[in-house]
């Protein structure tokens, strides 16, 4: 899964973009002689001597430090005899293109021969990387700031203090404050006074940036006052705790995660088995349906805007599918359960094969859309965006489904022939008809849960068949005939999944929550929330 | 010697016993006694093969007795035939012994694999001959004697068993591709050279194997219509036409019930653990639960509540499937899945049902 959080080399370039064009907002940038003289020193200075250079550079404040020294640190800094300058190659053949390293202004090109390499070692390459990294602290993107602050955290320097407190003074991004002072704490931990250290250790407990934990337990193990190494060691715990408050949300979140699937997958059951009293094995080939209709949507629409369009169509897609299935086969077989189950099983197997035929055995990639891809961070929990979608999705059909089935005329002629089929029939409720609605409801759902799946797994002819028997296990365990015991049984199977898993494994996890179903349905034959009533009764 | 009258009357299981016996004899003779280049001669995979297809009828049989008689409709009857594959499995993998890849006189290859030092306590006794064929009953009866008490007890019927003994063979199938379990993994047992000293490749182990799994078909064919011929099958009947009534008559229905269901799989048992040698191979894939329903299209292909109907429906379907996946394996599935729904409107007493009614309209 890709992050959001850009790599490092990824910002460095950013910063190198960005100061490029724009410059280090400065009222007393350094005149271009001055660089030019200290780059020509840095030519000949060894190793010790070019970091003093590389010190110098920095605090000579000018636009184009910035790309001189990413320049320096990919061995890309060269001097040319032939004007006696410092010139930036811009590729790798044997006649590369240089620019002037100071001006930045195109010089041609030239022989490597030509050219003598300023070279740099893995040493003075961290300290660029962290100098330009506090550059970036007075860059204009939040992020840049961010990422410098982190550098320093990584390697906490008094100079590098003093430029953090500078920026704390001018700072404000509330966030980027808190980290700044974070950080800032973290240099007194450095004190020379015991009671600062003991101070800075109490304020850092709880914080959870990973850069902390290393000096905190140094100095709860090797400081020489016995108050802060207590303090360091409280500070310790906290954050132990905090950190693993954190796992359990993580967990919650997968397992929720999980849970929202499920209840995709088995929603669009709990209205077909649940109201209808049918079973329908084809369920999970309904869903395989509306993840082939994404990866078909993808086919002619950019991938960005395929998901608001496949969704209407995939439930289009199984919906006429489940009507179809109705009007062919199930409605000769109603009050005949298990022979829906063998008929329905048996489209099952024509859909499979019919996707395998039309389009390939092969798995086939149904791409993420940008808006749905990477990490966000939920107060100090990092999520992928995806699954967070995905639950949001789940709970919005849920809504539209409950809302459908309680506030339209269809849901209300739903719930009456689910009640009470004779009934309702004389009251003058179109049965026939609302058995067709109700199976396209259901399965046109199914549809829509497989574009949700398409995003989590491989689309192929196997897809439903993965899911049949855990949707199944899901309307049962919350009770047929019972949205909200849909709900709460996917949520609590899927938390209860993920938090087995890191003690027993995943598959050793499904197996054991297996085995909990069909004991539970041993014990409660009607679910969770059974229906009450003569209706439940059948 | 005369016929008991519950067999007597039974025309179509005697036809059925009848074709066994023909075939019983006649299969071996076309295959030692005809010379290969006879056109009427068998090769041995045509015997395997045979032999095979009256192992699923074996298992249609159990089927067609928990779900014809009791109006049980078990999806998972294949995790009973799995399971007596794999008791017979291990003993096969123990006769192995020095002859495996790596050569360890107790440990199968995957252990030594797996880099495990001693055999699991559950393998001990696979290397006895009669303590597997034992288990062969015991273990797929056990399983189904405490799932069915449990769930009957409940009064957990109709689809509702239906999803649970599907999630039971789901379960077992999960848990059988764990490594960690013992049992080979993903691969399964293979690689089997002989049972009580018989080598498994040679010609006339084939044939005994093959005469076991007809005698085995018919007794598993006798002892159901034995079953169902008396008092008791009387009972079977009564809870699957109206289980509430027959409890309120003084049935114990959950009794009948679980008795019925772990004789049934133990039969699939038996089904299984003569599969296994003849295909030279068992893994978790048999527990998948589309071989459980699969069986039971076997029975509702041939006729549900007749016993012969699943023996008919087994070789059929399977020769079916033989025959399509080697011709046209595209076709295959639609074949298959047109079959169930045509099956389930058009033909609901399946073939028997379709040659009863012609009879009985002449």
């Amino acid at each position: 899964m890709s992050s959001r959080t850009p790599s490092r080399a990824g910002f460095l370039a950013l910063a190198l973009a960005l100061l490029a064009l724009l410059g280090v907002p400065s009222a007393h940038a350094a005149d271009d002689g001055s660089v030019r003289v200290v780059l020509l020193q840095l030519r000949d200075a060894d190793f010790d001597g070019k970091t003093e250079l590389i010190e110098k550079l920095v605090t000579l404040d000018h636009p184009r430090i910035a790309v001189i020294l990413k320049a320096l640190s990919d061995s890309r800094l060269y001097y040319q005899e032939e004007g006696d300058r410092v010139v930036i190659g811009l590729g790798d053949a044997a006649d590369i293109a240089i620019e002037d390293a100071v001006s930045g202004a195109a010089l041609g090109k030239a022989g490597k021969r030509d050219l003598d390499r300023i070279t740099a070692n893995n040493r003075l390459r961290s300290l660029i990387e962290d100098r330009l990294a506090s550059l970036g602290l007075a860059s204009t993107d939040p992020r840049q700031r961010k990422a410098a602050v982190e550098a320093f955290l990584r390697n906490p320097d008094p100079a590098g203090a003093e430029r953090l407190r500078a920026r704390l003074a001018v700072e404000t991004d509330n966030e980027l404050k808190d980290l700044l002072t974070t950080a800032l704490t973290l240099a007194d931990l450095a004190s020379d006074d015991a009671a600062v250290r003991a101070k800075a250790a109490t304020a850092l407990g709880g914080r959870l940036q990973p850069e902390l934990r290393g000096p905190l337990a140094r100095m709860a193990a090797e400081d020489n006052d016995p108050v802060a190494r207590e303090a360091a060691r409280i500070a310790l715990t906290r954050t132990e705790f905090r950190l693993q408050m954190l796992g359990w949300a993580e967990t919650l979140f997968f397992g929720l995660s999980l849970g929202s699937v499920l209840i995709l997958a088995a929603i669009g059951l709990a209205v077909t088995f649940g109201v209808m009293g049918v079973i329908n094995m084809a369920h999970g080939e309904l869903m395989m349906l509306g993840a082939y209709t994404t990866w078909l949507v993808q086919q002619w629409l950019p991938v960005n805007w395929s998901l608001p369009v496949a969704v209407p169509l995939a439930f289009l897609v199984a919906a006429l599918v489940g009507i179809a299935i109705e009007r062919g086969i199930i409605r000769f077989l109603y009050g005949r359960p298990l022979e829906t189950l063998l008929a329905t099983f048996g489209v099952s197997l024509i859909l499979q094969q019919a996707v395998r035929s039309i389009f390939s055995p092969l798995n086939r990639s149904v791409a993420t859309p940008d808006w749905m891809s990477g990490t966000i961070l939920l107060g100090p929990l990092e999520v992928t965006l995806n699954r967070l979608v995905i639950l949001g999705f789940c709970i919005a059909v849920f809504a539209l489904l409950w809302l459908a089935l309680q506030r339209t005329r269809l849901g209300l002629e739903v719930r009456a022939v689910a009640q009470n089929r004779a009934m309702a029939r004389a009251m003058g409720v179109r049965s026939a008809r609302v058995d067709a609605l109700t199976f396209g409801l259901g399965s046109g759902i199914a549809g829509v849960a497989g574009v949700a799946l398409s995003q989590l797994t491989n689309v192929g002819p196997n897809l439903g068949q993965s899911y049949i028997v855990d949707s199944f296990m899901v309307v049962v365990f919350g009770g047929v005939g019972n949205l909200w015991g849909t709900l709460v049984a996917g949520l609590s199977l899927g938390v209860a999944n993920k938090l087995l898993e890191p003690w027993s494994g995943a598959v050793l996890a499904k197996i054991l929550v297996l085995v909990f179903l069909i004991l539970f349905i041993q014990k409660r034959p009607r679910g969770l929330f059974p229906q009450r009533g003569r209706a439940a009764e059948v | 010697m005369r016929l008991p009258p519950w067999l007597l009357s039974d025309r179509a299981g005697l036809v059925l016993l009848a074709v066994l016996a023909i075939i019983g004899i006649g299969v071996p003779v076309l295959n030692l006694l005809v010379p290969p280049d006879n056109p009427l001669h068998l090769t041995a995979y045509t015997v395997t093969l045979i032999g095979k297809y009256l192992c699923y009828a074996l298992l249609a049989v159990a089927v067609d007795l928990v779900w014809g008689y009791m109006g049980i409709l078990s999806l998972g009857h294949a995790a009973f035939f799995a399971l007596g594959g794999y008791c017979f499995g291990m003993y096969l993998m123990r006769q192995i012994g020095t002859r495996g890849v790596y050569g360890d006189p107790v440990l199968p290859d995957f252990m030594v694999f797996l880099n495990w030092k001693a055999l699991p306590w559950y393998w001990n006794g696979f290397d006895m001959f009669w303590f597997a064929a034992l288990m062969v009953l015991v273990v797929p009866g056990l399983l189904a004697f405490v799932f069915g008490w449990f769930a009957f007890r409940a009064r957990v019927s109709g689809v509702y068993l239906s999803i649970i003994t599907q999630a039971l063979t789901y379960a077992l199938m999960l848990a059988f591709f764990r490594n960690e379990m013992g049992f080979g993994g993903n691969n399964g047992l293979t690689d089997f050279k002989d049972a009580l000293g018989f080598p498994l490749h040679a010609d006339g182990t084939r044939i005994v194997l093959f005469v076991l799994s007809a005698l085995a078909l018919a007794g598993g064919y006798v002892a159901c219509r034995w079953l169902v011929s008396t008092r008791m099958g009387r009972v079977l009947v009564a809870i699957r036409d109206s289980e509430d009534r027959a409890r309120f008559l003084g049935y114990r229905v959950e009794r009948v019930k679980a008795l019925v269901f772990t004789f049934s799989a133990m039969l699939a048992g038996v089904a299984g653990a003569l599969y296994v040698p003849q295909v030279g191979i068992i893994n978790p894939g048999e527990f998948a639960p589309l071989n459980s329903i699969e069986a039971v299209i076997w029975v509702a292909v041939g006729g549900r509540g007749t016993l012969v109907g699943a023996v008919v429906g087994a070789v059929l379907v399977n020769y079916a499937k033989t025959w399509l996946t080697g011709a046209l394996p595209e076709v295959w599935l639609f074949a298959l899945g047109g079959l169930f729904v045509m099956v389930t409107l058009l033909l609901p007493y399946g073939l028997i049902g379709l040659l009863r009614r012609r009879e009985a309209a002449t």
